[in-house]
C-alpha cells in the first residue's frame, strides 16, 4: 500500500465533495431572472387571502396576454398574508423577487424596498392607472407611483338587510349611537352583531374600527398627527376611541370568540347570514356577486359609511379609500427583459375591464364602457365616484413592527380582553 | 488502528471535509449573527454601525423580559413533563406490559414521526372554540360545563402549548430511558424482590440510580430542544394571542425578518445562545457530580 498517495488522492476527493456540498447549502433557487437575458416564467407572489388577481392574471394568460404567456408562461406561487411581509425582506435580501409581487401590508416596506432599488416606480407603465388611484398610492408612497392597483376600494360597513329587517330596524343606523343600538337588539335577540376577524394578523379587521371612529372623532387628520409626532396613541381622545371598539367587544357584539376567527371565516359568516354587520372594504365585492359564497343574496348586501360618532368634527363623507391589494413590479426583474415589459403593458391595458367583468371587482385601472355590472358593483362605483376626502386605515403611517403588533391584538382587543389603554400603549411602544 | 489515527494527514483526511463544511455552515453563520449585533439595519435598509446599541435597547425592550421569562417557562415545563411522562411510560414497557409493550411503544412513539404543523393543526381543531366547537370543548359542554376559548387566554393557550409537545415527544423519551431500564440487570431485580423490596422500593433504590445516566441524557436532549422552541409555537397560536406565547426564538424571527431589524434580531439570538450556554454549564457540572456519586 502507498499510503503517501493514497492519502493525497483521497484529501483531493474529499476537498472536492466539501466544495460542492458548501456550494450547494449556499446555491439560490435556481430561478435567475437577472442574467439579462428573459427569465423562464413570469412570476408573480399572490396571497391567499386574495384570490382575485391570481384568477384574473390566469384569465389574461389565456386571452388578453396569450401571446405574453406563450413568451412567458403565467407562474403563480401563494403565501399567507400574515407573513408576507417576512417573506417579500428575504427575497429581497437574496435577490430574488419574482417580477410581480403583491405588495407589502406594511406600505413602509414597500418605500423600503424601493429605496434599495427592489421595487419600480411604475408611473411611466402606468398610463393606464386612474388619476384617483394614481393619487391614493402617490399619497402613501411620497409621491411615487411604486404598485399598480388592482382594486381601488372604499371601505365601510355592510349590512344583511333581511336579518336587520326581521329584527325590527327598518332604517340602517345612522349614527354610532344608532349603529351600537342596533348591535345590542340584535345581541337581545340572539343575533350576532358583527363578523370580524382578529386571529393573528387578521386582526386589521377591529382595528380599522379603532382607526374610523378616530378620524370620526377627531378629524381626518388625527393619525397623520400621530405620525408627524404632533399627537399620541396614547392621549386620552385616542385611548377613548379604542375603549369604545373594546366595549363593543367586552358586550360580546364580535361574536363568540374573534380571536379564533381568521378573514375568510368571518366573511363566511356574514355571507351566510350568521351574523348582521361586517367591516370591509369594497374588494369583497367579488365575494359578494358570486352565488356559490354568498348565501343571503347579492340583493340582501347593504353598505353604510362609517357613522358620524357624536360630538365628532369627522363626518361619514369622509371615506376610508384604498388601493387594497396592490402589486409592485420587481425592478431588476422588470429592466431588460422585454417579455416582462410586455406582460406588464398587457396587465395594464386589460387587467381592469376583466376584473371588472369576470369578478365584479372595481380597480384602479381604466375599464372598457361597455361592461356590464351587477347592482351592487354599480352601487359602489358610483360611491367611489363621489368621494371628496378620503382617510387611510388604523395602520397606514406604521412601521412594519407597529403594524404587526396592532393588528396582532386586534383580536384581544374586539374579545374585550384588552382595555383600550392597554391596546393603545402595546402600539405606541412599538412605533418606533 | 492506532497507526491511522497517529498519522496526522490522515486525521485530516478523516475530519477535514466534515470539519469544513461544519465550519461553513454553522461556524461562519454564527460569527456572522455576531457581527450583526454592533450594526443596525437590514438588507434591504443597509447596514450602519451602532457599537453596543443594541446591547442597550436588549435592556431597555419592554417585550424582552416577556419573551424570555416564556421561553425558561416553556423549558422547564415541557423538559419536566417530558421526562417524567417519558420515564413513567419506560417504567411501565419494562415492568407492566411486557408483551404488549412492542404495540404501545409504536402508538406512543407514533406523534414523534409526525410533522410539527400537522400536530398544531391537529391541535388547533381539537381545542376549537369557534366558529365550530372542538372535541374537547364538546366534551367539557357534554359534562355540564362552559366550553373554553383556549387560545385567547395566555394561561389556556399555555396549556395547550404544552399539552401538544408533551404529547408529541413523550414516546421518543420513553424509548430512550426504556432502553436505559433495560440495562439493569434482572438478578438485581430479583434479589431485592426476595430480600423483601416492594415494587417502589425498587425503583427508588435501585431503578432510579441505575438509570440516571440516560435520565441526565434526556433532560439535556429536552432542554436543548426545548430552549429552541419554534415551529410547534408557531404553527399552534402564532405566538399569540397577542404575544403572550412568543418565546425568544420567534421574537428572534419577528424582529429580523418581520420588523427588517437584523442587528438587534441577532442581539436576542446572543441572548438566547447565552442562556443556552449558562443551562448546559449548569446541566454538564451539577451531572459530572451526580454521576461520579452514581460511580
Amino acid at each position: 500500500m502507498a499510503p503517501h498517495f493514497k492519502a493525497k488522492n483521497l484529501m483531493a476527493a474529499a476537498g472536492a465533495v466539501a466544495l460542492v456540498l458548501s456550494a450547494a447549502a449556499c446555491g439560490g433557487s435556481g430561478d435567475d431572472s437577472s442574467s439579462g437575458s428573459s427569465a423562464k416564467n413570469f412570476s408573480f407572489l399572490a396571497i391567499n387571502e386574495n384570490t382575485t388577481i391570481a384568477k384574473t392574471l390566469t384569465t389574461l394568460s389565456q386571452k388578453e396576454c396569450a401571446t405574453q404567456n406563450t413568451a412567458q408562461p403565467l407562474e403563480i406561487k401563494n403565501q399567507a398574508q400574515a407573513s408576507l411581509d417576512q417573506q417579500l425582506q428575504l427575497l429581497a435580501g437574496q435577490g430574488a423577487l419574482p417580477q410581480l409581487f403583491t405588495a407589502a401590508n406594511a406600505p413602509s416596506l414597500t418605500s423600503q424596498l424601493a429605496d434599495n432599488g427592489s421595487v419600480l416606480d411604475a408611473a411611466s407603465v402606468s398610463e393606464g392607472v386612474l388619476p384617483a388611484a394614481s393619487s391614493t398610492i402617490k399619497s402613501l408612497y411620497d409621491g411615487k407611483q411604486l404598485v399598480l392597483p388592482t382594486e381601488l376600494n372604499i371601505e365601510g360597513i355592510w349590512y344583511n338587510k333581511k336579518l336587520l329587517a326581521d329584527n325590527g330596524i327598518t332604517t340602517p343606523p345612522a349614527t354610532w349611537d344608532e349603529l351600537v343600538a342596533a348591535f345590542a337588539k340584535l345581541q337581545a335577540a340572539g343575533v350576532q352583531p358583527i363578523s370580524q376577524a382578529g386571529k393573528g394578523g387578521d386582526g386589521w379587521g377591529v382595528t380599522r374600527w379603532v382607526g374610523n371612529y378616530i378620524l370620526r372623532q377627531q378629524g381626518p387628520d388625527a393619525l397623520k398627527k400621530v405620525a408627524d409626532g404632533q399627537a399620541k396613541l396614547t392621549d386620552p381622545q385616542y385611548v377613548a376611541a379604542a375603549d369604545a371598539i373594546a366595549a363593543l367587544g367586552k358586550a360580546g357584539y364580535f361574536g363568540k370568540s374573534p380571536t379564533s376567527i381568521d378573514y375568510a371565516t368571518a366573511l363566511n359568516t356574514f355571507l351566510t347570514g350568521k351574523a348582521a354587520f361586517i367591516y370591509m372594504g369594497s374588494w369583497a365585492l367579488s365575494d359578494f356577486n358570486d352565488d356559490t359564497k354568498n348565501k343571503i343574496g347579492v340583493d340582501n348586501v347593504g353598505f353604510l359609511k362609517f357613522p358620524a360618532v357624536t360630538g365628532g368634527v369627522g363626518t361619514a363623507d369622509q371615506m376610508p379609500a384604498n388601493v387594497g391589494t396592490a402589486i409592485a413590479i420587481s425592478k431588476k426583474g422588470y429592466e431588460g427583459d422585454a417579455n416582462t415589459q410586455a406582460w406588464v403593458k398587457c396587465i395594464v391595458d386589460n387587467y381592469g375591464t376583466v376584473a371588472l367583468r369576470d369578478s365584479s371587482q372595481i380597480t384602479g385601472f381604466a375599464t372598457d364602457a361597455g361592461v356590464e355590472v351587477p347592482a351592487l358593483t354599480k352601487e359602489i362605483q358610483t360611491e367611489i365616484g363621489n368621494v371628496q376626502t378620503s382617510v387611510l386605515w388604523f395602520e397606514a403611517y406604521f412601521s412594519a413592527k407597529a403594524t404587526t403588533i396592532s393588528q396582532g391584538n386586534g383580536g384581544l382587543l374586539g374579545s374585550g380582553q384588552l382595555t383600550g389603554e392597554k391596546f393603545m400603549q402595546t402600539v405606541t411602544a412599538n412605533l418606533g | 488502528m492506532h497507526s491511522v489515527l497517529g498519522d496526522r494527514k490522515s486525521v485530516a483526511l478523516l475530519l477535514g471535509p466534515a470539519l469544513l463544511v461544519y465550519s461553513l455552515i454553522m461556524l461562519v453563520p454564527m460569527l456572522w449573527s455576531l457581527g450583526y449585533t454592533f450594526f443596525t439595519g437590514s438588507v434591504i435598509s443597509g447596514f450602519t454601525w451602532a457599537g453596543t446599541a443594541n446591547f442597550s435597547k436588549l435592556l431597555d425592550d419592554p417585550a424582552l423580559p416577556a419573551a424570555l421569562w416564556f421561553t425558561v417557562k416553556y423549558a422547564v415545563v415541557i423538559t419536566v413533563g417530558q421526562v417524567l411522562v417519558g420515564y413513567g411510560l419506560a417504567l411501565l414497557y419494562v415492568y407492566f406490559l411486557r408483551r404488549a409493550g412492542s404495540i404501545v411503544r409504536t402508538l406512543v412513539f407514533f406523534p414523534v414521526v409526525l410533522p410539527t404543523v400537522a400536530v398544531a393543526l391537529l391541535f388547533q381543531k381539537f381545542f376549537e372554540f369557534a366558529p365550530q366547537t372542538g372535541p374537547v370543548n364538546a366534551a367539557i359542554e357534554a359534562l355540564g360545563g362552559t366550553g373554553v376559548d383556549w387560545f385567547s387566554t395566555p394561561g389556556t393557550a399555555f396549556l395547550v402549548v404544552a399539552l401538544m409537545d408533551i404529547w408529541r415527544s413523550m414516546g421518543f423519551y420513553a424509548v430512550l430511558l426504556y432502553a436505559g431500564l433495560l440495562d439493569i440487570p434482572d438478578e438485581m431485580m430479583e434479589a431485592a424482590s426476595m430480600d423483601g423490596a416492594g415494587t417502589w422500593r425498587q425503583i427508588r433504590s435501585i431503578v432510579l440510580p441505575l438509570s440516571l445516566p440516560v435520565l441526565v441524557s434526556s433532560l439535556v436532549f429536552s432542554i436543548n430542544g426545548t430552549l429552541k422552541a419554534f415551529d410547534s409555537i408557531y404553527a399552534l397560536t402564532g405566538g399569540g394571542p397577542g404575544s403572550a406565547t412568543t418565546p425568544l426564538t420567534l421574537y428572534m424571527y419577528q424582529t429580523s425578518f418581520a420588523y427588517g431589524d437584523y442587528g438587534y434580531g441577532s442581539t436576542i439570538a446572543l441572548t438566547l445562545t447565552v442562556l443556552c450556554l449558562m443551562v448546559t454549564i449548569f446541566i454538564f457540572r451539577g451531572t459530572r457530580r451526580d454521576l461520579a456519586g452514581v460511580e
